[in-house]
């Protein structure tokens, strides 16, 4: 399979689901490359496995989808030391390959189960530009006949947050947007916060969309619990100290970093909060706190 | 087996005489052997070892044979003193009879009066000890002072019994019903000391003799037969007889035992923690001896202890501060080894030296001390030779003992080489019983080498790496101290000429080590700031990270290292700077501590003595009453002030750290 092959599968998974995280796509992309690779080796096979990542992070350069690829390379290959028959060992990289895909199109609504339970009748949340796994959560606590309004930033550049709430109000909640500079003013009013994660780190602390940093500290000032919702797919195995060592390819869109000019000029699209702001975390391995994040991400990658 | 002209070379060879270290040597000189693996002496000296060795193996048998050796004090006291007379030392009248029953028990070894086999009938219970199926690790706990009593049981010059290797296996019930004994007899020793109105209930025959035939049945039937079948004919019979009378006086003693503790149960309302004497030992957690400085009761057991072993127990120096009361202060002006003949016939030459290279401050450092523990383990290998009828797995271990003890009163051990001990040990005590001698030391020297190599040579190259993916231009990095990894870290760093930055070292009184690491890195060409640790407020809004070196983690995340460094954590998180900790996981503990005060160092009170304009500051503070002078060596640094720890397993938060602990427990 061609490269450009690959990017337009990918493209098309996007294309025809909206509703599909982009590390999903570029897994069931990557699954349809590996059926139809031709290589002979398996030393081959996840080399071109490993490009084929790459040129996907080239195309989308969030965090998730180098994390989902990572993983769902080690996850194929745990066993492929086992079986000598090359074609044998390929079918079960394969197989074990669909099953990564159905445990991870289920997670979304593990969370939602997990997490419906913490809104209460009466609360008010506030959330951050749009996120799909907060959407399902909510779709769930409304399922559950809890009746509760929504407040969501705007999020600028790109007003991801008009998209949210108007998604918000096909499912009849009431949902108010705000300035994301309008943060501290609505702290005292709200019960909760609930966002999801682009990418979640060893320390425990999330990559979001640029905005999420400030709304996480003003929880902290006025404590207010700040809940984040990630798939287990989104573990990556970074370790920022700070903003600035994010490292730069996941902080711009793939298009700019292609482009190659100064990069300071740049807003950034993502940033960092750091675990101590963070209360609890709601994965499909479970409801975690920030310190048994890296508790699992060792059980993962080891 | 005496050996009075021995050999001139005193302990610490090469260097001065021991008297000489009785002056402060130059800390900073160059001349100071590099940190890290020491020079050790040339050639050991065969065969002075094994005769040592051979002398260490009834050295050892001591509290074994103390009943017997007492008896045998008639025997040719000419040759047992010869042996024990060099060993002046701190001889008391249980001590001398212990090392005479020593030599004289090695004596017997020799042709004895009453034939080869005479020996057997005292060693032939210790020798049922060491037979058995592998994984022996329980079976090291055989050796206590229950043996004493079981020594005077057996009449002198019994009939003969079969050697070591042709005793037969033991059953494990017989195994446990050993060991159980023992441990009665060492709590019925141990109560004998306690309240004397107990006394009494001892000595009372009408109890015995119910609860004799209650006892009976309690016994473990089978193994009363099977060894005996089993056996081979030689010595089966009076095997059975031994053991026979040693259950007879087991049931008596564990009769008047019970008597009493009826007794105690109507007097006392306190319930006692301990069930019948036929439960094996609760877990009970026990203080380590030094955080117990001040409670007579632990320091009169170290005595003991260190008697037992023939080290020399070091006295504390100079008032403490009231809240470091439990812990020991020495005086580097007392080394050890003045209280000790050199060279010292229990403790082998390379380890008293290296006793002496930790207690006056040579080599310093975690890495470095583990590394020369272990290379000095290594020449005690080497040096070891097994005795006749022991089990090298069982005795080296046992040989390693007082070396440990000697060099945990010249230093406190640090955790890393508590943990290399740990694991030697556990190395020696999993040796194949089908291994020969040679066959045994050069595993365990491989072992050890792999150890060195593994958990702290490439640690350490991993960790350089993993550290360089945080080190970004035009960084400022902030060290304090002076530690190995960290100075390997930079040195690595700057060597790639990818990243340019600089580096503020921190350091403070009295040990003064950043000046070390401000050598070795301006040596490299690194642009570096030198500063004293009072003022880190005002060179930290420049600095970008902190990077820290670890004495020990805990299992709380909590990170152990030099006095200053929780300081500059708690600094740094004012400003903002994160806090990176550099450590090996060979150095994670399982020990929680949340504070500095419960297990810590106290250096030398007088270094704080320092020298202005001709005039000794603070030198005469001994004399005034209300003066007290600290000098820590570690403290606690709490695991939120730190935001990465850098191991060799990548990089972990410092609240994972008992996953760690986890996952190497698993490994093992």
């Amino acid at each position: 399979m061609s490269t450009e092959d690959l990017i337009e599968t990918f493209r098309a998974q996007l294309r025809d689901d909206p509703d599909v995280a982009s590390a999903v796509a570029a897994i069931r992309a990557l699954l349809g490359f590996l059926r139809q690779d031709r290589g002979e080796t398996i030393q081959g096979l996840r080399n071109s496995l490993r490009d084929a990542i790459d040129t996907l992070s080239r195309v989308d350069s969030s965090v998730a989808v180098s994390s989902g690829g990572e993983l769902f390379l080690r996850f194929i290959s745990l066993t492929s030391l086992e079986y000598s028959d090359y074609s044998k060992c390929k079918e079960i990289m394969i197989e074990r390959g669909e099953i990564f895909l159905t445990k991870v199109s289920l997670s979304r609504n593990k969370i939602a189960k997990l997490c419906h339970p913490f809104i209460r009748d009466g609360a008010r949340i506030l959330t951050h530009a749009y996120s799909r796994v907060v959407l399902r959560v909510l779709e769930a606590a409304v399922e559950s006949k809890k009746r509760f309004s929504v407040f969501v930033t705007e999020s600028q550049p790109d007003e991801a947050g008009q998209k949210m709430a108007k998604a918000l109000r096909k499912l009849n909640i009431p949902v108010t947007v705000i300035l994301d500079a309008a943060v501290g003013y609505i702290m005292e009013k709200v019960d909760l916060v609930l966002v999801g994660a682009e990418g979640v780190v060893e320390s425990g602390g999330i990559i979001n969309k640029i905005g999420t940093n400030q709304i996480a500290v003003c929880a902290k000032a006025q404590n207010k619990p700040f809940y984040v919702v990630a798939e287990s797919f989104k573990f990556v195995r970074l370790f920022p100290l700070n903003q600035q060592d994010v490292p730069d390819r996941f902080k711009y869109k793939a298009d700019t970093l292609k482009t190659g000019q100064n990069l300071t000029e740049e807003h950034p699209w993502i940033d960092y909060t750091s675990p101590s702001l963070i209360t609890l975390l709601f994965t499909d391995l479970g409801v975690l706190t920030p310190s048994a994040v890296s508790d699992e991400l060792i059980k993962l990658y080891l | 087996m005496a050996r009075p002209a021995a050999p001139p070379a005193p302990g610490p060879p090469r260097s001065a005489p021991p008297g000489a270290v009785a002056l402060h040597p130059p800390r900073f000189a160059p001349l100071r052997p590099p940190r890290g693996r020491p020079a050790l002496p040339g050639p050991p000296r065969p065969e002075r070892c094994r005769g040592r060795a051979r002398q260490r193996a009834p050295g050892v048998a001591r509290d074994r044979r103390g009943g017997a050796a007492g008896g045998t004090r008639e025997r040719p006291a000419g040759d047992g003193t010869g042996g024990a007379g060099p060993r002046a030392g701190p001889g008391t009248a249980g001590g001398g009879r212990d090392r005479r029953g020593g030599a004289a028990g090695g004596t017997r070894e020799r042709p004895a009066r009453t034939g080869v086999t005479s020996p057997r009938p005292a060693e032939e219970p210790r020798v049922r000890g060491h037979v058995g199926p592998p994984g022996r690790q329980g079976a090291l706990r055989i050796r206590t002072g229950g043996m004493a009593e079981r020594e005077g049981g057996n009449p002198e010059g019994a009939a003969p019994v079969p050697a070591g290797p042709q005793a037969p296996e033991l059953s494990r019930e017989e195994k446990l019903q050993l060991r159980k004994e023992k441990k009665q007899q060492k709590k019925k020793k141990r109560s004998e000391k306690g309240p004397s109105t107990e006394s009494a209930e001892l000595c009372a025959p009408p109890e015995a003799g119910q609860p004799r035939a209650a006892a009976q049945p309690t016994s473990p039937p089978a193994p009363a037969d099977g060894p005996g079948d089993s056996e081979k004919p030689a010595g089966g019979k009076s095997k059975a007889e031994l053991r026979a009378e040693r259950r007879a006086k087991q049931e008596a003693e564990r009769a008047q035992k019970q008597a009493r503790k009826a007794e105690l149960s109507q007097a006392a309302t306190t319930a006692k923690p301990r069930q019948s004497p036929t439960e094996p030992q609760s877990m009970v957690k026990r203080l380590p001896e030094h955080v117990q400085v001040d409670d007579p009761a632990a320091q009169r057991k170290l005595a003991k202890k260190l008697e037992r072993q023939q080290v020399p127990l070091r006295q504390d120096y100079g008032t403490k501060v009231n809240l470091f009361s439990h812990l020991h202060q020495y005086s580097r002006k007392k080394p050890l080894t003045q209280q000790m003949s050199i060279p010292s016939t229990v403790i082998h030459p390379a380890v008293v030296r290296l006793g002496l290279q930790y207690s006056q401050g040579i080599i310093n450092g975690s890495n470095a001390r583990c590394i020369a523990l272990l290379e000095v383990f290594k020449q005690l290998i080497r040096d070891y030779s097994t005795p006749p009828n022991e089990e090298l797995s069982r005795d080296l271990v046992a040989k390693l003992k007082p070396h440990i003890s000697f060099l945990n009163q010249c230093r406190p051990l640090s955790a890393s080489m508590g943990n290399a001990i740990k694991f030697l040990k556990k190395e020696i005590s999993c040796l194949p019983d089908t291994l020969r001698e040679d066959e045994a030391k050069e595993k365990l020297q491989d072992v050890i080498d792999k150890y060195l190599r593994e958990k702290i040579v490439l640690a350490a190259e991993a960790i350089s790496r993993s550290a360089f993916e945080k080190i970004n231009d035009h960084d400022v990095i902030l060290v304090y101290g002076c530690s190995s990894l960290v100075n390997r870290t930079l040195c690595d760093a700057h060597a790639k000429k990818g990243r340019a930055f600089r580096v503020i070292v921190v350091d403070s009184r009295p040990r003064l080590e950043g000046r070390e690491t401000l050598r070795r890195l301006v040596r490299r060409g690194i642009h570096c700031t030198y500063v004293m640790i009072n003022a880190i407020s005002y060179v930290l809004p420049e600095v970008s990270k902190v990077l820290l070196g670890a004495h020990a983690l805990l299992a709380n995340g909590s990170v152990m290292s030099r006095v200053g460094t929780s300081q500059i954590a708690l600094v740094s998180k004012a400003y903002n700077v994160p806090v990176l900790v550099c450590c090996e996981t060979y150095k994670f503990c399982e020990r929680v501590q949340t504070d500095s005060f419960v297990s810590n160092e106290l250096d030398d009170p007088d270094d704080l003595i320092v020298l202005r304009k001709g005039q000794a500051q603070l030198g005469g503070w001994a004399e005034n009453k209300s003066l007290r002078l600290l000098n820590l060596v570690y403290d606690v640094t709490p695991p939120d002030l730190v935001d990465l720890v850098i191991t060799d397993l990548g990089m972990i938060p410092c609240t994972s750290v008992p996953v760690v602990l986890r996952v190497k427990n698993v490994d093992q």
